[in-house]
């Protein structure tokens, strides 16, 4: 157990003890971090509301509904998990690029191009993180015990009521569980993002591409900018968590 | 928990068991712009010195800076220009002391057949254009900014790339008209045209070679350092597009 927490905190404190300290007023006032930070916010808070519109229906099909071809939907459902990020992202531009095989049409018919604005970041995320909305909340549906539904709905009320009155509250923990978690891993996002959505500062470049890009001219400013980052992502995981898995 | 440990430990010694074999295998960094012309060179050298391998790491060679002042385990740095190589002598990592054995132009990559009719820098201005520069970090980005500034034009790119070759590759895909590259990139993809910019408005990237201090096998690493400034080596350049020093 000491081991584990070892293995995880080392790095963090190593980051921490060689962030340049001295520099640190110079390096947070570095013009790149403000809309990387704010960009980082909006396309993972954005992500997150994605994945709780899509992922939460998507994960009640795979826990209530019987149909063909569940298995390789979950499969499906669960790929970007396993998928390295940047294959992700390339998967995203030939489908959604000027170009794609989706993407074409958009642009042809609507005028729409993905690549390359905010809504790529934030689809680029959606895209890596709900994964982990769809198997969080999934598992949670098949520990309800459907019965309690079932009298609900003997007892007059409607199947939105049945939802929002008996459902949602029993999975409730596991829904924040799973908005955390797909909030995390959409704010780390880094893969996707960079290859689908590329990297411009105010428009996409986030913060993981800031701290990336950081470190190729000044390891001082990317490791300030991975503290920032570090401690955002630390306070929310704390202040959730408490809420979410007990003290 | 052991019993995974053991079993990590064993794949892990599974995977570079050949390590063992290699001990004169020589790890050359190297900006990405050389990823076509250093593969080849690689291989005539291992063709003239058959006991030596050459593993490659490719890579914008602000981030190749990094990697080995941190201690990467590189026996020569071949940088894309001299501010990049500068960073490693200033850190005292050189042993010995960069020599230019190349230089290099900017170009810009259009798709094929140049459908935007781009014919110079000023075209990239227009808004109907989508173009892509390097990163501002990476030698390509100044480079670009530099000839654009030369230039006098002003334009605001979809996208930055971390490297000449991600830069290239948005091109490549169809998802950007143009993007400002070194001359040897758009030679060396079959998916672009390049179009040629003036003298007068381009850059000329110097790139330097130096072996390491912290390396294995610094007989290697100087025998790499040769063959690469020899004619020989220079040929294999010329012919992917680089210039003589």
């Amino acid at each position: 157990m000491f081991g584990l927490l070892v293995f995880f905190a080392l790095p963090l404190v190593a980051l921490v003890v060689r962030v340049p300290w001295s520099d640190i007023t110079d390096d947070l006032s570095d013009p790149a971090i403000r809309p990387a930070l704010r960009l980082s916010l909006v396309c993972s808070v954005a992500a997150t509301g994605l994945s709780v519109v899509i992922g939460v229906p998507i994960a009640w099909l795979l826990a209530r509904v019987e149909f063909p071809g569940k298995a390789v939907a979950r499969a499906l459902a669960l790929l970007p998990l396993v998928l390295p990020p940047v294959v992700g992202g390339v998967a995203l531009l030939v489908a959604f690029g000027r170009r794609g095989v989706v993407g074409q049409y958009l642009d042809d018919w609507f005028g729409i191009r993905l690549p390359f604005t905010t809504w790529a970041a934030i689809i680029a995320e959606t895209f890596v993180a709900m994964p982990f909305m769809i198997i969080t909340v999934e598992g949670a549906l098949r520990g309800v015990d459907t019965r309690y539904e079932e009298a609900a709905a003997t007892l007059g009320a409607g199947r939105w009521t049945v939802m929002r009155r008996v459902t949602l509250p029993a999975i409730g923990p596991s829904l924040l569980a799973g908005i955390t978690l797909t909030w995390a891993r959409a704010l780390g996002e880094f893969g996707a993002t960079i290859t689908f959505a590329g990297n411009f500062r105010g428009e996409t470049q986030t913060m993981p591409l800031a701290v990336y890009l950081a470190l190729q001219t000044d390891t001082g400013a990317a490791l300030t900018l991975s503290l920032v980052l570090l401690v955002i992502s630390i306070v929310v995981l704390a202040l959730v968590g408490r809420r979410v898995w007990g003290r | 928990m052991l019993a995974a440990a053991a079993a990590t430990a064993v794949l892990v010694s599974a995977c570079s068991n050949d390590d063992d074999v290699t001990d004169r295998s020589l790890r050359v960094f190297a900006a990405a712009s050389l990823t076509d012309a250093f593969t080849e060179l690689g291989e005539a050298f291992e063709a003239v010195n058959r006991d030596a391998d050459v593993e490659f790491n490719f890579g914008a060679s602000s981030e190749l800076v990094v990697q080995i002042q941190e201690g990467a385990p590189a026996d020569a740095f071949a940088s894309a220009d001299e501010a990049n190589m500068q960073k490693v002598v200033d850190a005292g990592l050189n042993a010995s002391d960069p020599v230019v054995f190349a230089r290099n132009r900017l170009a810009i990559a259009v798709e094929p057949g140049n459908p935007k009719g781009i014919t110079g820098l000023a075209d990239l201005a227009d808004p109907d254009v989508t173009v892509v520069l390097c990163a501002e970090q990476v030698p390509c980005g100044t480079y670009a900014d530099e000839a654009l500034a030369t230039a006098g034009v002003t334009l605001t790119p979809v996208s930055r790339g971390e490297s000449v070759k991600a830069t290239l590759s948005v091109v490549e895909l169809g998802e950007a008209d143009a993007a400002i590259v070194y001359v040897t990139d758009a030679r060396a993809s079959e998916r672009v045209d390049g179009i040629d910019i003036p003298d007068e408005e381009n850059v000329i990237a110097t790139l330097p070679i130096a072996g390491l201090l912290d390396t294995g096998a610094p007989d290697v690493a100087d025998a790499w350092v040769e063959f690469v400034t020899s004619a020989e080596g220079l040929a294999i350049l010329e012919e992917y597009g680089f210039l003589a020093p």
